[in-house]
């Protein structure tokens, strides 16, 4: 079993689900809350990631790093490298991978709670910024767990982006996902299958939480 | 409501249209030749004329060798597999995948680095010393594991004393395409690829190459073999054969190949 792929998978997957959550939640309350007639556009755009095959992502993301672009040639005179093949470019390719799978379990459960609640918290004169932590924070628990998750568990699962732009560097670029291919290549069936093993069971057990999570099934976390 | 009804109404249309059976292409036979990416522009060619005389269409396969392999291993209804080396034939030989005696060794290919033209890297005149030079961050390579160009191009690095201190630098790609696609699109400085795939019009236009010394590295001669599964295996055969002819051979030399002589 390769460990050095599972830790760094499970760095990125980190990485990737707290920074969702620090780009998502705006994201997916100003989607929920804003009167913009143009904001289905933004939705749609927040949602590609779903429908697009990753190839594509990570074809465009490709060029991008690359120095045939302003943004390539820009990031490579600030930090002296090109963000493809680097472990800071799996994340951006990542978070841009697994963006709905947090915004949309976020806004869902933001669109949720009772708006009279969100009055009667403005009338007793608590500011916005206050009712979001005091009052929609706290009942959209469920759904905020489920987009960290769900962005965790879908970061370690890719595969695409990372073979398109990682260039399977050994404890840099070299995700679980992508260590299997290999072993496959390589025709090394009996490890790959025991790594997918693994995988099967994390999947199963991350999905079986949210969904446990989601039904209030509280007994996953036995002393509440 | 009604509405969704209409939307559902059209979706069902739609779903009927996809499943219904397409006219099929129902003429000549399908030959399937599973090749190695660094085949792409001269199998092209030969294929289309191999078309123009035998009247059998032919549908080209692209990957790394280890990976077509693989999925040859597993089931994949190919009739012809052209390989980059020679150990993945004998391995389908050996595991009775391939028909015995089909395999041929129809050209032998050899590397270059390359970068692209617009680099303040001079690869002609630096040879190795271009891969040392201090703007070089990043060689892309073919995936030793199981594209042989990667393993050629690991035993020059080799060879020529680097690749320890290179090691960190190496990204690999997936076959020798996207090992080209790195150094194109700027992410890789310099390439170790086939001289096939560097002189194709697109790679020749935009870059520069040098050709690795061939005795830093074992002569890169690639096999086909007909597959067991092929359900047309005399008109495989007539393709592997089709390879070795002075018409192919030709094609081949074009594209940067060198040709063996016919076997004794």
């Amino acid at each position: 079993m390769n460990w050095q792929a599972f830790a760094l998978t499970a760095r990125l997957a980190m990485i990737v689900a707290a920074a969702l959550v620090v780009i998502g939640l705006p994201t997916a309350y100003w989607i929920t809350y804003s009167r913009r007639r143009w904001k289905f556009l933004v939705e749609a755009v927040v949602s590609m990631p779903l429908v697009l095959p990753p190839t594509v992502l990570g074809y465009y993301l490709l060029v991008l790093f690359g120095n045939t672009t302003s943004f390539g040639r820009w990031y490579e005179s600030v930090s002296g490298h090109t963000l493809a093949f680097t472990f800071n470019g799996l994340v951006i390719g990542s978070i841009l991978y697994s963006l709905p799978f947090a915004v949309q379990p976020f806004a869902a459960s933001f669109a949720a709670v009772d708006t009279r609640l969100l009055a009667a918290s403005a009338t007793l004169g608590a500011s916005g910024w206050r009712s979001f932590w005091r009052v929609i924070l706290p009942l959209s628990a469920p759904g905020l767990v489920t987009g960290i998750a769900l962005s965790f568990a879908h970061t370690v699962g890719e595969f695409g982006v990372v073979l398109m732009i990682g260039g399977n560097i050994p404890g840099v670029t070299r995700t679980v996902s992508i260590d299997i291919y290999d072993q496959v290549q390589a025709a090394e069936f009996a490890s790959a299958g025991q790594t997918a093993l693994v995988l099967l069971i994390f999947s199963f057990v991350v999905l079986s939480l949210v969904y446990a999570l989601n039904r209030k099934v509280w007994t996953v976390w036995p002393f509440r | 409501m009604r509405s969704v009804h209409r939307s559902m109404g059209a979706f069902f249309v739609l779903l009927v249209a996809f499943l219904c059976p397409a006219k099929v292409a129902a003429q000549t036979t399908m030959l399937t030749v599973a090749a190695a990416a660094n085949l792409g522009p001269a199998l092209r060619e030969i294929s289309a004329n191999f078309e123009k005389r035998g009247g059998a269409h032919v549908t080209l396969v692209f990957g790394s060798s280890g990976s077509l392999a693989t999925q040859i291993e597993n089931g994949a209804p190919y009739d012809v597999f052209l390989s980059a080396d020679l150990d993945y034939p004998h391995r389908l030989e050996s595991k009775g995948l391939a028909v015995l005696g089909s395999l041929t060794t129809y050209a032998v290919g050899s590397l270059v680095l390359w970068a692209p033209k617009t680099s303040a890297l001079d690869v002609r005149e630096l040879g190795f010393k271009a891969l040392t030079a201090p703007g070089v961050r990043n060689i892309a390579i073919a995936n030793p594991e199981h594209a042989p160009y990667g393993k050629a191009a690991v035993a020059a690095l080799r060879r020529a004393n680097l690749y320890d201190a290179l090691k960190s630098k190496l990204v690999l790609g997936e076959d020798v395409a996207q090992t080209a696609q790195f150094v194109v699109s700027g992410n890789a400085q310099v390439g170790i690829i086939p001289l096939s795939l560097a002189i194709s019009p697109e790679l020749a236009r935009a870059g520069q190459r040098w050709e690795l010394p061939p005795e830093y590295y074992l002569a890169m001669e690639q096999g086909a073999v007909v597959l067991r599964k092929s359900k047309y295996e005399k008109l495989a055969q007539d393709f592997v054969n089709y390879l070795k002819t002075e018409e192919a051979a030709a094609i081949f030399r074009s594209y940067g190949y060198g040709v063996p002589g016919p076997r004794p």
